[in-house]
């Protein structure tokens, strides 16, 4: 791919605080770098704006390697852009093409407030987290890894679950702001492992109660979930996780 | 976990969805069968509607599938209840939309459009009891003629109230409208209730997902065939 500079337009949602009304304002970017990042588009237009005396626009940004889950960008009517499997800061501008208009808008969904600009709160999956996402080990030296054995396939299956990052893509692509794919990868990564079997059934329950009461719908099953998640976390899980939540409902003694 | 709490929830207003969707499923394969006898005329029409009705008659006659129409009422109900709750509450969850949307990225349109091809099928389910259903339980309206059946038996003529009603081409037209709807409602609700229901593991997923297409396409079309093949003369 041959490196080149191209010109665009941004429509950016600019919303001073979550109280406030927010509304689109449009900038133009000059000579971006096809070789930069989505984010450091964004670092050399607020370079600009605070050289121009002006605010610049507020995102969620860490890692900047794909791996934290920070980075919370809808562009152009797709979570993280139109790249599959990438967040938002491993999405690169060569994904665009010179005089393009790009939209960027913030997650939308009840659970997730617009902080400002285009940060939005996302601790309601921290709260899911604290409500089961969890083991409880005993104090002392940990378990030999080894003594221990798990199936390969359930190994496998349950380390693809933990590779979600948390970064909420599947709430802002769902047509009901469900968080179901983000429970159900939490709940299958640790409910395939036998550190995971002890809490296996209140994990479930109780993830979902939190997971209702933070204000996320119900799923639906369309899938669009699975094709936004740059972690490529299966819809499957979202099956498991009916099926761990069916089954302590049915089971629980009390 | 109480058993309110367990059937509330977000997954539990979905597996009510799954379980009532399934128990319909089950009533479109008897009722497909029941209504598919009016094709005998097709191959032997001195038959006259005879095995249809007579089909009609022993559903109309018999004490369990009497009883068993009142549990498919309270399928209906349930189901028809809780999807306009659930696609109300969804729609609810996100009350400032995107100004670009994403539309096929990702999901297909009728997986998105339950609520609405729901709706439609209601309405159309409105009809088709005010044409059928309420005439051969209350009214008698078109059934003033009982006809006398091979096994003895007097009975509703089912089979002429059918040929009367599908004379008229916008009956006709809405009812294949109606079947298609419920085409795509199958297609996403299939493989999305047993989903709903824990069906993770990959094959088997694969083997009920392509059974539940063939359904969603052969179901709606032998029941669109019939509207048609009245109109058309092929039988009655």
């Amino acid at each position: 791919m041959t490196h080149k500079n191209i010109n665009l337009k941004l429509k950016v949602w600019k919303q001073k605080n979550s109280k406030s009304a927010g509304n689109f304002e449009t900038f133009v970017v000059k000579d971006i770098s096809t070789e930069m990042s989505f984010l450091e588009m964004f670092d050399v237009l607020n370079e600009r704006l605070i050289g121009e005396g002006k605010e610049p626009i507020a995102f969620d940004h860490d890692c900047r390697e794909g791996i934290c889950g920070t980075c919370s960008m809808y562009i152009n009517g797709r979570p993280h852009g139109p790249w599959h499997a990438t967040t938002t800061c491993q999405l690169h501008m060569r994904a665009f093409n010179d005089g393009d208009t790009i939209v960027v808008e913030p997650w939308r969904a009840n659970a997730f407030q617009v902080i400002k600009d285009l940060m939005v709160d996302r601790s309601a999956f921290d709260r899911i987290i604290q409500a089961g996402g969890f083991i409880s080990v005993n104090t002392g030296n940990a378990v030999d890894a080894n003594s221990m054995p798990v199936e390969k396939d359930k190994a496998d299956a349950s380390f693809a679950a933990a590779a979600c990052i948390g970064c909420g893509a599947c709430v802002a692509a769902c047509k009901n702001s469900s968080a179901m794919l983000f429970v159900s990868a939490k709940v299958t990564h640790l409910a395939l492992l036998p550190q995971g079997s002890p809490e296996r059934r209140t994990r479930a329950l109780n993830m979902v109660a939190q997971m209702d009461k933070e204000g996320f719908g119900s799923c639906t099953n369309t899938g669009a979930c699975e094709a936004v998640c740059p972690k490529e976390i299966s819809i499957e899980n979202i099956a498991r996780l009916n099926k761990e939540y069916l089954m302590a409902g049915l089971t629980l003694e009390k | 976990m109480n058993w309110s709490q367990l059937f509330t929830s977000s997954i539990g207003k979905k597996i009510v969805m799954s379980v009532t969707g399934l128990f319909l499923i089950s009533f479109l394969v008897v009722h497909m069968g029941v209504n598919a006898c009016i094709y005998k005329d097709f191959f032997d029409p001195s038959d006259n509607g005879d095995m249809f009705n007579r089909a009609a008659d022993y559903m109309g006659k018999t004490v369990v599938i009497r009883l068993m129409e009142i549990v498919l009422f309270a399928g209906f109900f349930i189901h028809i209840i809780q999807g306009l709750v659930l696609e109300f509450q969804n729609r609810s969850k996100r009350k400032l939309g995107y100004q670009v949307q994403m539309g096929n990225k990702g999901s297909k349109w009728y997986s998105r459009s339950m609520g609405l091809l729901g709706t439609i099928l209601l309405l159309f389910l409105l009809l088709h009891w005010w044409h059928f259903w309420i005439p051969s339980r209350f009214t008698e309206r078109g059934l003033e003629n009982p006809v006398l059946l091979s096994n003895g038996r007097v009975s509703h003529d089912m089979f002429h109230l059918m040929k009367a009603t599908f004379s008229e081409w916008w009956i006709v037209i809405v009812y294949i409208a109606g079947c298609i709807s419920l085409a795509w409602h199958l297609m996403h609700g299939f493989q999305s209730a047993f989903r709903t229901l824990g069906l993770h593991n990959d094959r088997f997923f694969k083997l009920v997902n392509a059974f539940g297409i063939g359904f969603s396409v052969v179901v709606p079309l032998i029941f669109a065939l019939m509207p048609l093949s009245f109109k058309m003369g092929w039988i009655g």
